[in-house]
């Protein structure tokens, strides 16, 4: 088993969150596909830190910085959500486009 | 063929089964389960990858609070709520042909990439290692992680609570 098979897995994972995340019109969709794409990034560093350059712990210990860093981002984002929900009643990201230039 | 690539061929397809079909139910409840399908599959990568304690905690904060989080979101929101597709499918194709050309310029470099490097035991004592790392090499980023979830945390309340002044305006 060579790093090059975890590293496909991610980048499978981080396109198909991508494609999410571009075509989704709904906000927590949107959200979750960001998810993927973080944890594709976390399988990223795992793997680095077993088969890289120079294994060493550091991988795991940036993947867990970097889950931190992604329960913060759902926990602000699903705020931001029910904010936006309360004052247009919309998840629809195509509906929330109050500054958007209009021409 | 040995057990080790079994099973990262049974986790990788079932992390992928779970990405694929989470896009394309039309419940949004059905998609976060099968986020979670996903999430605990690349727990299994990760002890496939010798890190426990990044498993448990994929486990622990993934499958746990933040799939609950997102429940939430999706309660509080709408209880039926479903996709809605896009007005023009031109934009997915051209979305779709741009993921695919990222993801075949990545894969050109990686599909036969091999550093060929010493092992070393990270899963021997694993979670003593990440300590020692965490709490004297990276002891500064490890504070300013707190602070971060202490500012998510605040700003979260503030941003999601009633806003009681405009109410108080009306009246």
């Amino acid at each position: 088993m060579t790093i090059s098979g975890y590293l496909t897995l991610a980048l499978i994972l981080f396109a198909i969150g991508l494609y999410g995340a571009l075509t989704k019109r709904n906000i927590i969709v949107v959200l979750i596909s960001i998810e993927l794409m973080l944890n594709a990034v976390n399988v990223n560093l795992v793997a680095f830190s077993k088969y890289g350059i120079m294994p060493s712990i550091t991988g795991q210990v940036f993947a867990i910085f970097g889950m931190a860093i992604a329960a913060a981002e759902v926990a602000i984002g699903i705020a931001i959500l029910i904010a936006l929900y309360r004052n247009r009643a919309t998840v629809n990201i195509d509906r929330i486009n109050s500054i958007k230039d209009e021409f | 063929m040995t057990g080790e690539f079994i099973a990262f061929m049974v986790l990788a397809l079932v992390a992928i089964m779970g990405g694929v079909l989470l896009l394309n139910f039309k419940n949004i409840i059905h998609s976060v389960v099968a986020l979670v399908f996903t999430f605990l599959s690349l727990a299994g990568i990760y002890v496939l990858l010798s890190a426990e304690f990044v498993a448990v905690v994929q486990v622990l904060v993934y499958a746990g609070s933040i799939t609950i989080i997102l429940l939430f979101g999706i309660m509080m929101t709408k209880h039926k709520a479903t996709h809605t597709e896009p007005k023009s499918t031109w934009k997915k194709i051209l979305a779709l042909l741009g993921v695919l050309g990222f993801a075949a310029a990545f894969y050109l470099g990686i599909y036969n990439l091999d550093f060929g490097a010493e092992q070393v035991p990270l899963h021997a004592n694993n979670t003593e290692q990440i300590g020692i790392a965490l709490y004297s090499k990276y002891i500064i980023p490890f504070e300013l992680t707190s602070v971060v979830l202490l500012v998510a945390l605040i700003g979260a309340i503030v941003l999601a609570r009633k806003d009681d002044n405009k109410e108080a305006d009306d009246k």
